[in-house]
């Protein structure tokens, strides 16, 4: 595989990083939401929600926040991907894109807990929960003691099993939107913001803190069962 | 290998391929093969006796970085040398399809080229071309896999496909699959099967044919009540305590499905005046239907057009094949908005 063309260099004696034009966008919500950064501010967005369209959607919302940006896909120097928890097929077009243009681009790729995006956008002073909708009448959920510090693993569960260990903390995310009889106190943001994903990026890129592989985070196991003893298709009692 | 006269002016298309198991990505230029390369998760799902979609689906998503580069790797080209991109669209398991569909979009994106949505049928098709050239128009075409059974009369592979019949309920392949379980062969079906038949006498048992009476649908197929008439069978013969004639019944359904397959795809030629015949798809690799088709297709002056076995089976050659071709008859480019179609119709060769 490639290696990235371009290394951002730290000049000795400053802070000053060389250009950034970062794409962020993420997939594992019902949101299709997609950003440009430059290393300074967001540039541009792109957000539609329609849990159905994934597939349509980034594509051109790509395209489009570069041409509102008036920048070519050739300036670009990172992607960003929000790496779930989300529905499977839904994350998988985030993270397939993410590492395509990686690849056919030369550049690095990033991955981000789609709930640290979420957490990143809580105003809230203390203790904070982020849940979105795993389906299956499940969530996807993590706890948080800021913005930025997740407390423990992202986790799937029933809402009924978290609550209790929230103890009546705000909780931001479609999970407490879809779920207010186990939470009372539902904050913003209800989706992640490919913007937030891409401030919360480039932080972490000039702090030198880690970055995710573009890995999804699926937290479950791939639904199939193994075939038991054949089932006799014959039934001679009827004969 | 030869360089073809002036063929380094024809685009040059890499085709991806995900409706089932199989992470297919290939590159051809005109009607020439460069690249077929194939990541599959067979093994991954064997144990399920059939294709787990989720496990497919994943199995893509690893996969296809991996893949694009052997196979510009094989093909000795950089990604900068693309001139075109094509994707299978549909039909096929709409999980699977997505991560070729938003990958062929992504290098689109990131190479500014012209995108191809088009329909897996079409290309199993179309694959022949680079093995035996141009297609003869009009000609016929049986495609059977564990996903599909269908009989097509193509006018014009890029434009005009008209289905004449397919299975009522399951494919071929499936049937296939299903036999071998029954048989204790594993999973997929169609080689074991094929195997054991060759020490097998494929009259031994009458199994029966389905919608082969005078007033059934003339080019349709149906193999679920073969495979429960074999399965009753074999359960009858262990029930009376007795050994099972693996090779015999392998053999004899073996013989019941081509025998419907080759029927009816040489009656179709016949009624509409079309001496080429097409077969393309998974089953495709089997001796007998080969062997068979051949046999009553020279009885009434029909060739018979098989692609080896690589080019039979899903890959993303064919799909870089049909995209050729559409560069080739200038057709108008898929939009990025091009969703995955589960369900395409087999009339929608592009989208
Ligand atoms: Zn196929």
């Amino acid at each position: 595989m490639p290696q990235p063309a371009r290394v951002r260099e730290r000049p000795a004696g400053g802070a000053i990083m060389a250009p950034v034009l970062l794409l962020a966008f993420d997939t594992a919500t019902p949101a299709v939401t997609v950003a440009l950064h430059d290393g300074v501010r967001v540039l541009a967005e792109y957000t539609e929600v329609d849990a159905r369209r994934h597939g349509e959607l980034l594509a051109p919302g790509i395209r489009a926040v570069l041409s509102q940006a008036g920048r070519d896909r050739l300036d670009l120097t990172d992607v960003a991907v929000g790496v779930g928890p989300g529905p499977f097929t839904g994350l998988r077009v985030g993270l397939v894109t993410a590492r395509v243009l990686g690849d056919a681009l030369g550049i690095p790729v990033h991955g981000v807990c789609t709930l640290d995006v979420l957490a990143f956008a809580v105003e809230c002073d203390g203790p904070f929960a982020v849940a979105t909708d795993a389906r299956r009448r499940e969530i996807y959920w993590a706890r948080y003691t800021g913005p930025q510090q997740r407390d423990g693993d992202p986790a799937v569960d029933w809402p009924q099993q978290v609550a209790p260990r929230l103890a009546g903390l705000p909780v931001a995310g479609e999970g407490a939107v879809k779920y207010p009889d186990a939470f009372a106190k539902a904050i913003e943001p209800v989706y992640p913001a490919a913007a937030d994903l891409a401030e919360l990026t480039v932080r972490r890129l000039a702090s030198g803190a880690a970055l995710l592989p573009p890995q999804p985070l699926y937290l479950r196991r791939p639904d199939a069962v193994e075939p038991g003893a054949r089932k006799p298709v014959s039934q001679p009692a009827l004969r | 290998m030869t360089l073809g006269s002036g063929s380094v002016d024809l685009p040059i298309v890499l085709g991806f391929e995900t409706s089932c198991d199989e992470t297919g990505v290939g590159i051809v230029r005109g009607n020439e093969l460069l690249a077929d390369a194939v990541a599959t998760s067979v093994d991954e799902h064997a144990r399920f006796g059939g294709v787990v979609p989720e496990v497919a689906s994943r199995a893509h998503l690893e996969a296809m970085v991996p893949t694009v580069h052997r196979a510009l790797e094989t093909a000795g080209l950089k990604l900068a040398d693309v001139d075109a991109i094509a994707v299978t669209a549909g039909p096929g398991l709409a999980g699977a399809l997505l991560v070729g569909v938003a990958a062929a979009k992504g290098y689109a994106l990131a190479l500014d080229k012209p995108l191809y949505g088009v329909n897996h049928l079409a290309a199993h098709v179309c694959v022949d071309q680079l093995e035996h050239g141009p297609l003869p128009e009009p000609c016929m075409a049986l495609l059977v896999s564990g996903g599909h059974s269908s009989l097509l009369l193509v006018p014009d592979v890029t434009s005009d496909i008209r289905p004449l019949g397919s299975t009522v309920d399951d494919a071929a392949g499936e049937a296939f699959d299903k036999v071998a379980r029954v048989l204790g062969l594993g999973f997929p079906g169609g080689p074991l099967i094929d195997r054991a038949a060759r020490e097998g006498d494929g009259a031994a048992i009458a199994f029966p044919r389905g919608l082969t009476g005078p007033r059934d649908a003339p080019f349709d197929f149906s193999f679920s009540g073969l495979k429960t008439a074999v399965a009753r069978w074999v359960e009858a013969r262990e029930r009376s305590g007795q050994p099972v004639p693996v090779a015999d019944v392998a053999a004899s359904f073996q013989e019941a499905v081509v025998d419907v397959l080759t029927r009816k795809a040489v009656r179709a030629c016949k009624e509409n005046g079309v001496d080429h015949l097409l077969i393309g798809g998974g089953v495709a690799a089997n001796s007998r239907l080969r062997a068979l088709a051949e046999q009553r297709a020279a009885d009434q002056g029909i060739r018979v057009r098989v692609p080896r076995p690589k080019l039979c089976t899903d890959n993303g050659a064919m799909v870089a094949a049909l995209g050729a071709q559409l560069v080739a008859r200038g057709a108008r480019p898929s939009a990025l908005d091009l969703p995955a179609d589960s369900s395409m119709l087999i009339t929608d060769v592009l989208v």
